[in-house]
């Protein structure tokens, strides 16, 4: 089975990419009431992008969002762009691997590059003097994990052809 | 003819060379804003870049809101309104009695000769969001520079102090909690006037007093003010109730742990105060009660409000 060649797409277009930030980057403000069992959606259409475009969008995108939302929280200024290009760096490497499974492993494979780019994020705030902030920090990625084959329906609706084009 | 390859070739630099390059450079940046805050700069050019995602965001709550304001039955909306007028009530005597109080106190401070308090001035700012970051308890507020908001100045809500603001950008800033762990706050015991220093406790959302001694006179249900000697906080706001005392016979010291006064995680609404007050003139032997009555971080303000405390003196409680 090949999911990702099952059917032929558009070419992505650059505003669907900076559309997708975005929307991600509003959903990380929402005012949550735990932020540990929230998913980080920026990490997650992130990974979606490194995945499915990888020339299109890699380190340099992680960084700049990483940048984005260490301002954004008021924490200390590059983690989140630490722990972005991380990510965006396995995401890429993965991105021909992952793209053979099906939808239940690549959400495997996202949750250890997801619980991974966590890690750093608390490696970083532990070396600076933070305190754990608890088991439940692991929760948000695997949240993140689970969310997977839903970003990839809806990150790819822009992209798929009409039923009647399709037949052509 | 040249030989380079075709451009669908080019992919540029290998991909562990470029997280090797982001990574040192996000680790460069890390240790130049722990250490040096020198990106202050870039900071509030990239808060400036985030502004309308994080405006947009309270829109949901905004519609929350004016949905369950519009559906509200008439007899709540009664209630509330009755509620509210006892409350002013209260309030009113209360401003009374401030107005009288306060004009005699300005009065015997000229008769001592003692340099007089100016108001403090409140400015309403509307929450815009909590951190989300779940190590740092800070949040933002839709006030900034623009509308002259200083960092250093202290936070309150209708209950009390909430905490400090410590990043000013154009148009929002940045407000430490009381329960941060680095954030610390100089209180007073309203029943007998013993001073101490609160610290933020950090995930359980309590304030503790270090270093007090096993044998201090505080109790459980104390209420505790901020005692003014900073001179960053105004005297007299309500900080704290003492809930749970731990006297441990092994270690001098007792740890006093008290509930935050303010909704510090709830409410919408809070006051900056700009304690802008006439610096006066540094007296000689000033010099006294000058302990740990800054936060760790602001080691700037640690001066002029060395300079400001020895002049300050403890006003009337509110409560």
């Amino acid at each position: 089975m090949i999911p990702s060649s099952s059917q032929i797409l558009r070419p992505v277009r650059m505003s669907t990419v900076i559309g997708s930030f975005a929307i991600a980057l509003f959903l990380n403000y929402l005012p949550w009431p735990d932020l540990r069992l929230v998913p980080d959606f920026v990490a997650l259409v992130l990974a979606f992008w490194c995945v499915r475009q990888p020339r299109l969008v890699g380190l340099g995108v992680g960084w700049m969002l990483g940048l984005l939302t260490d301002a954004g929280n008021g924490v200390l200024l590059g983690q989140h762009a630490l722990a972005y290009s991380l990510l965006a760096f396995l995401s890429v490497w993965l991105s021909r691997r992952i793209l053979w499974f099906g939808p239940m492993l690549q959400s495997l494979h996202i949750a250890l590059i997801l619980l991974v780019t966590q890690a750093a994020v608390l490696v970083v705030r532990l070396a600076a003097g933070d305190p754990f902030p608890g088991w439940p920090i692991i929760i948000g990625p695997i949240f993140g994990a689970i969310l997977w084959p839903v970003a990839t329906w809806l990150l790819l609706l822009p992209q798929r052809r009409p039923e009647r084009e399709q037949a052509i | 003819m040249d030989h380079t390859p075709p451009p669908f070739f080019k992919r540029g630099p290998a991909p562990l060379v470029r997280l090797f390059f982001f990574a040192s450079l996000s680790l460069a940046l890390l240790v130049v804003d722990a250490r040096f805050r020198y990106v202050d700069g870039l900071r509030s050019w990239l808060a400036l870049a985030a502004y309308p995602i994080q405006r947009a965001a309270t829109w949901p709550i905004d519609v929350v809101q004016s949905l369950s304001s519009y559906l509200s039955m008439q007899a709540s909306l009664i209630e509330e309104n009755q509620r509210l007028r006892a409350q002013l009530l209260a309030n009113v005597q209360d401003a009374q009695r401030y107005q009288e109080l306060q004009s005699e106190a300005t009065e015997m401070r000229r008769m001592i000769g003692a340099t007089e308090k100016l108001p403090v001035l409140a400015q309403p700012a509307e929450i815009l969001y909590l951190s989300r970051d779940p190590y740092a308890h800070r949040l933002f507020i839709d006030r900034g520079s623009a509308q002259g908001v200083k960092a250093g100045s202290p936070v309150a809500d209708d209950t009390g102090v909430i905490g400090q603001v410590t990043r000013v950008h154009p148009l929002l800033s940045e407000v430490t909690l009381l329960t941060n762990p680095d954030q610390a706050i100089p209180v007073q015991v309203v029943r007998n006037g013993l001073r101490a220093v609160a610290f933020g406790g950090g995930a359980s959302g309590m304030i503790e007093l270090r270093y007090m001694p096993a044998n201090a006179e505080v109790q459980d249900g104390d209420k505790l003010v901020t005692s003014g000697i900073d001179g960053t906080y105004p005297p007299g706001l309500a900080v704290a109730t003492v809930v749970r005392i731990e006297r441990d016979q092994e270690r001098s010291f007792a740890r006093v742990y008290c509930k935050p006064s303010a909704g510090i995680e709830r409410g919408r609404y809070v006051l900056v105060l700009t304690n802008e007050t006439a610096r006066p003139p540094r007296p000689e032997e000033g010099t006294k009660d000058r302990r740990g009555e800054k936060t760790r971080r602001s080691k700037g303000k640690d001066k002029s409000a060395a300079e400001k405390a020895p002049e300050k003196a403890v006003s009337d409680d509110p409560q």
